[in-house]
């Protein structure tokens, strides 16, 4: 018993840390040059950073699990690769999660690059800063709230994802199995008080996730009035 | 002047409604001034030089290749400072690290100005420690200037640095620039639409006019041409450069004198006798007389020998340039005055200086 609600517990945490840290990696530079360019291309980039926002998941886990299937041209390449195919592993949820979440850690990053404005780095150029001198130690510490929103948003909308892994995940117990799926479960079978535990939990959990980011918010915001 | 003690810089581009055309040979040393009213280019030529503004053309610094037909330095590997309108003082460092920031980036051996003499000269011994959100704008203003000069830069661009200063904050700084000005040999080339900022620190002039360098030369002359093309303006006048020599405590005067005679200034309690000052005449404020009286309010009567006379732009108005000893001055009388008086070049006149202005 205690097992079954620790395994999922556990799987949604290890797959929100895999997501938030590989975004962070992938999204910065998105983010960074999406909020810099004059290119025509950034509208259009844009818009397919945030379709994760507006597609309902089943949508976007269909999709998923045709390219990443047997016939598709990801399970082709990670079949010839000898990785096997992606639908109903951890790492096929990972990825179907970062792509999920893009969206969540794009737009604030976007939105805090773009208030770091031009002034301070051509200044920073002037001082003799390289460009990744200038992006190191100027823009990202400038940026640091967005970097954190990011952060806690990926990382909460993650556990929250549903649709798109049951999807492409089902429902394997220690392997696709995270939180959201196991209440879905509960409720299946009519096991209301496990459905309870984990409902609560995660009701709980994300009341404290919000409270800590408006927090940190808040106190950024007057610091820079201070 | 040769090569390798110019500046020289030819920039050409265009954007919607505006185009910047200009070929400039500018001094080495001293503080040259960009002038001209807002829109006219100062700022995008004064970004093209440091290479922030992409344009095609040519710069040259003391002999080293900026920018050439085929090749672009980028700004962070050029030997310069800028200090912007705006200070963008880093708000998530210091003072210390905000001065420390380009010190730091350049080898130690490079290093012409030490951190502690830049902290000195701006005066910043006890803000070091403070972050910059609680500095006042003059405060803000002299970091930023302590901060380009650590980088020991061979040119300084300066872009209004004052204009979005209070008048006290001006004051404030405007003593700080002057003994920059005395101390270090970098050449400044300092942007302003202020003729009183551009005479009282520059030695050049460059003056301005949609996109275009419509006059350049020493800062004298310069503003005392009669092409000038701002001598429509009521503040057309000339410039001089002299010494006081006297004080006259009972009735607040001091006596400047330059080469080509003396004028009575009111004095406030700025100037000693010896002081090298910089006084501004303005045409409007100059008329003449073919003899000398004394029987008249003015008490400025100075014998010069007419060297031009053109009309104004404005009707009816002619401008008339005079020279006392080898200092060219601006006389602005109606046409009506010119004819009735018979003034024509080569005359000796005597000018009656209605009022002058100390420039600080």
């Amino acid at each position: 018993m205690f097992e079954t609600y620790w395994d999922p517990v556990w799987l949604t945490l290890k797959l929100a840390t895999t997501t938030t840290v590989l975004l962070l990696l992938i999204g910065t530079p998105i983010a960074w040059w999406l909020a810099r360019t004059r290119h025509w291309l950034r509208q259009p980039i844009a818009a397919v950073v945030a379709l994760p926002l507006v597609l309902p998941p089943t949508v976007l886990g269909f999709y998923l699990l045709l390219v990443m299937g047997p016939e598709g041209w990801v399970g082709q390449m990670t079949q010839s690769l000898g990785i096997g195919l992606l639908p109903f592993t951890f790492e096929g949820l990972v990825v179907a999660s970062v792509i999920y979440s893009l969206p969540f850690t794009v737009q604030p990053l976007q939105n805090a690059f773009e208030a770091v404005g031009e002034g301070f780095m051509e200044v920073a150029s002037t001082l003799r800063a390289a460009p990744w001198d200038r992006f190191l130690f100027v823009a990202v510490p400038l940026a640091r709230n967005g970097f954190l929103t990011a952060a806690v948003l990926t990382f909460a909308h993650t556990i929250g994802e549903f649709g798109v892994i049951l999807m492409i995940g089902g429902n394997i117990p220690g392997e696709t199995k995270v939180l959201s799926v196991a209440i879905y479960d509960h409720v299946e079978s009519l096991e209301y008080t496990e459905a309870h535990w984990l409902s609560a939990g995660m009701v709980v959990f994300s009341f404290v996730v919000l409270v800590t980011l408006y927090a940190l918010n808040g106190k950024a915001r007057s610091g820079a009035i201070r | 002047m040769t090569a390798s003690n110019t500046i020289r810089a030819r920039f050409q581009c265009t954007f919607p409604g505006f185009g910047l055309d200009v070929d400039l040979t500018l001094p080495g040393t001293g503080i040259t001034g960009l002038f001209g009213h807002s829109g006219c280019g100062k700022t995008t030529l004064l970004r093209c030089m440091a290479g922030l503004q992409g344009a095609s053309g040519t710069m040259t610094v003391l002999g080293e290749p900026w920018q050439t037909e085929t090749f672009i330095r980028p700004v962070h590997k050029r030997p310069l400072a800028y200090v912007f309108q705006e200070t963008h003082l880093f708000p998530h460092l210091s003072v210390r690290k905000n001065l420390e920031f380009g010190y730091r980036r350049i080898p130690a051996g490079n290093r012409q100005i030490g951190f502690d003499d830049a902290v000195r000269w701006l005066g910043l011994e006890s803000h070091l420690d403070r972050m910059p959100v609680g500095l006042s704008g003059g405060e803000r203003q002299r970091v930023a200037i302590a901060r380009a000069l650590l980088t020991s830069p061979r040119l300084l661009l300066m872009d209004e640095p004052l204009s979005a200063l209070d008048l006290n904050s001006k004051q404030e700084i405007l003593p700080y620039l002057e003994r920059l000005h005395d101390t270090l040999a970098i050449p400044i080339i300092y942007v302003s639409h202020s003729t009183e900022e551009v005479a009282r620190l520059a030695d050049h002039i460059v003056m301005m006019t949609e996109g275009r360098v419509v006059a350049q030369g020493p800062l004298r002359e310069t503003l005392a041409g009669i092409d000038n093309p701002f001598r429509v303006q009521d503040d057309a006048g000339a410039l001089l450069e002299g010494q006081i020599i006297d004080l006259d405590e009972y009735w607040h005067l001091a006596l400047f004198r330059f080469d080509g005679g003396q004028l009575w200034l009111r004095c406030d309690h700025r100037v000693k006798p010896g002081d090298q000052v910089r006084v501004r005449v303005l045409a409007r404020d100059v008329s003449l007389a073919l003899t000398e009286h004394s029987d008249q309010s003015i008490q400025n009567l100075v014998p010069a020998v007419i060297d031009q006379i053109d009309p104004d732009v404005a009707p009816g108005i002619s401008l008339v340039r005079l020279l006392a000893g080898t200092t060219p001055l601006l006389s602005r009388l109606t046409s009506r005055a010119v004819a009735q008086l018979g003034l024509e070049p080569g005359m000796n006149v005597w000018m009656q200086v209605k009022s002058v202005a100390l420039v600080a």
